[in-house]
């Protein structure tokens, strides 16, 4: 028997290693981009971000104050001041004053600058230029460093994407654009849904057993196919390329599956009670609301999040009801989009915007997981 | 007017609208059309109750029909038409020159590779991830984590694989992990993944595989937990080894719902877009339909190549569509 157990406990090791593979190769990507959105664009360009945790090696290229700091001591002119900024606690192991030289001197050791005068540099980054005759000319000697930087993070990039950004890389009015898709294109598929998926659980009419298969074969029909007639037709009716346009659209799609999710849901709720209810004398509108609807809960949360994620998530449906030629109403998917285009090298600002569009439906996911795996088991077609 | 104000009116009239669309008939049936008082209220009931059903579906299907049908039927009719002149009827003119177009059947080729690689390896990971989790005691952590790329929208999780791939010039320091790794095992030239013709579209493939996997490892898990332990003892009293009750015993009890998660992502994968469109766009051989046809519609404006596309993708899911459809009628009887 010891053989047995000792093997078994063998066993327990590998699946838990395993696992602890699998999560770490699904994080990793994720929390690739989301500390990149943390660093400094010098940070990002010296090393990966794998690195960011630990100290890294950087080439900074960094330009001393210039003459008009210059204060004269006894018969020299001295300069003085520091490359890094408050707080930093980067430790220079090796400096240049030429771009084709940077690693020429040691910490404290001095050098003679192209211009005249000589330049001391320290570990910690405080300098000294002097000189016997005063400074001229407006800008400082650069100076190129390879320092060790401890890791550091900043919040610089959310700001910048959030408030501060220029037409190109703004998200703020993007995350009201999505907003502004999202959520009535989550509220009035449910309502119109919920009717419908009642009507098909528990009424009896002649028919129904077809419009419940035409819901089920709608669940595949692609939206590609929708995209060109639906487009004529707002235009044709003049609701044109508008947020009432793209609400219609999500409303349209996302009623297949919002009603087989609730269908399904509700016909498996006990007989007794609508039954009663009905020999009661209760309507079936009253039914509906008073019975049906709180006890349906759980699946009306499941695919309001189904929704939510579809609506927030998703570009296609923006691009060709949503967005005109003003961009006025770009989506932040849209919005990430053309910034891989237009800024394809910026990483800090594409993982920031990433991260800004990433961070709701994460949010959301974690919070109401549960819901959103009963409605998956549910709405897979079985 | 601002768009949240929009945004608000339209709740409140859309979500009023509704409840008193469905209220006001209601209403309308009950007391003015058939009151279920005076000499023919046995009548009148019944007969409300004929059409009540009517009431509560009609909003839902006419959305239907409108948003999802009835463009079934007119993609198929511009299909057959000249949409760069006059409209004319072409018959098969735009499915011809489509045809004639190697972008068209590089898309062909790269959307069989998508359908073969993706439902397979998603189905495969799912299925390995729900097998592990189940049997460790942080597995619902580790679910959830492998879960989540579900939530992450595709042109998020394009940037994310991008910042894998990047690759810097070689006297760089390298930023993206993949070309970290090549240099690292001893590759002389950082490679671009994404513009390496043929391999590049796996590169596009595991975004996709990273999203779905979540998906059916949640749904093979329920299916694994809904297995009768009867089955799993007698095999182990029979004497089987792990992997034999895995794959003779589990894997065929579960069989139905393995198809119908790869039924589901195969769809997904035929309507395949944001990826291409956001890490590629197409180019370097990487061409997927849904992409072809958004190119044809909104960048060569030829709104019938566009809809003969659409039905290239229509035809693909049918076998599906048909597949599921009947299923579904089986399951009523």
């Amino acid at each position: 028997m010891d053989n047995i157990a000792g093997q078994k406990s063998t066993l327990t090791w590998v699946v838990h290693i395993s696992v602890a593979v699998l999560v770490a190769l699904w994080l990793f990507p994720t929390v690739g981009l989301f500390v990149s959105s943390f660093r400094t664009t010098d940070q990002i360009v010296t090393g990966g971000w794998w690195k960011a945790l630990f100290p890294a090696e950087q080439n900074l290229t960094i330009r001393a104050n210039g003459p008009d700091d210059q204060k004269q001591v006894n018969d020299l002119y001295v300069i003085e001041g520091q490359l890094f900024d408050d707080g930093s606690e980067a430790e220079i192991s090796s400096w240049g004053i030429s771009s084709r030289d940077i690693n020429a001197f040691q910490p404290s050791e001095t050098a003679e600058l192209r211009r005249g005068g000589t330049i001391t540099v320290d570990t910690i980054g405080n300098y000294r230029i002097e000189n016997t005759v005063a400074f001229e000319g407006a800008r400082g000697p650069r100076v190129f460093v390879t320092a060790l930087t401890p890791p550091e993070f900043t919040l610089a990039n959310y700001k910048h994407v959030l408030f501060s950004g220029t037409a190109s890389d703004s998200m703020g009015a993007a995350f009201m654009a999505t907003l502004t898709v999202t959520i009535p294109a989550t509220i009035i598929p449910i309502l119109v849904a919920a009717f419908a998926a009642y009507a098909l659980a528990w009424m009896d009419f002649p028919g129904r057993a077809l419009l419940i298969a035409f819901v089920v074969g709608l669940l595949v029909v692609p939206l590609q196919l929708a995209l060109i007639p639906l487009l004529k037709l707002h235009l044709n009716i003049g609701i044109g390329k508008s947020y009432l346009g793209v609400w219609l659209a999500h409303t349209g799609f996302g009623l297949p599956l919002a009603i087989y999710l609730l269908r399904n849901y509700m016909v498996g709720l006990p007989r007794d009670i609508i039954e009663n209810a009905r020999v009661d004398g209760a309507t079936e509108f009253q039914i509906f609301t008073k019975i049906i609807l709180p006890l349906s809960f759980p699946a009306l949360a499941s695919f309001a999040i189904f929704q939510f994620l579809w609506t927030w998530n998703d570009l296609l449906v923006a691009k060709v009801f949503l967005i005109d030629a003003t961009g006025q109403t770009t989506v932040m998917t849209n919005r990430i989009v053309e910034m891989l285009g237009t800024r394809g090298g910026d990483w800090e600002i594409l993982a920031t915007a990433a991260f800004v569009s990433i961070s709701v439906p994460l949010v959301v996911f974690f919070s109401m997981q549960r819901y959103l795996v009963r409605g998956l088991l549910a709405g897979s077609v079985k | 007017m601002h768009p949240a104000i929009l945004g608000i009116i339209t709740i409140a009239v859309g979500v009023g609208g509704c409840v008193g669309y469905f209220y006001a008939s209601n209403l309308f049936l009950d007391k003015v059309l058939y009151p279920a008082s005076g000499p023919n209220a046995g009548r009148n009931i019944n007969r409300a109750n004929q059409i009540r059903p009517w009431l509560f579906l009609f909003p839902a299907f006419f959305a239907l029909s409108l948003y999802l049908a009835y463009p079934v039927f007119e993609t198929l009719r511009l299909s057959l038409l000249d949409t760069r002149s006059n409209n004319e009827f072409i018959g098969l003119g735009n499915y011809t020159q489509m045809f004639g177009e190697p972008k068209f059947w590089e898309s062909m080729r790269n959307n069989a590779l998508w359908l073969l690689v993706v439902p397979a390896a998603s189905t495969g990971f799912g299925l390995l991830a729900a097998q592990l989790t189940d049997r460790i005691g942080w597995g619902g952590v580790a679910k959830s984590l492998i879960f989540m790329p579900m939530a992450i929208s595709l042109v998020g999780a394009s940037v994310i694989w991008k910042l894998v791939y990047d690759a810097r010039p070689i006297e760089q320091e390298q930023i993206g992990v993949l070309n970290a790794l090549y240099i690292w095992f001893g590759g002389t030239e950082p490679q671009t993944w994404l513009t390496i013709p043929f391999w590049n579209s796996f590169f596009l493939m595991i975004v996709l595989i990273w999203i779905q996997t979540g998906f059916a490892m949640v749904i093979l898990s329920a299916a694994l937990r809904g297995i009768p332990e009867e089955t799993i003892e007698a095999a182990i009293v029979d004497g089987a080894g792990p992997f034999q009750i895995f794959f003779k015993i589990k894997v065929p009890q579960i069989k139905t719902t393995i198809l119908v998660v790869w039924t589901t992502i195969t769809i997904a994968v035929l309507k395949v877009f944001d990826i291409v469109f956001a890490m590629t766009n197409g180019q370097w051989e990487t061409q997927v339909l849904a992409n072809y046809m958004f190119d044809k519609l909104f960048r060569a404006n030829d709104w019938g190549m566009g809809s003969a596309s659409a039905m290239i993708i229509m035809l693909l899911v049918t076998p599906i569509l048909v597949w599921n459809v009947r299923n579904a009628r089986n399951e009523m009887k």
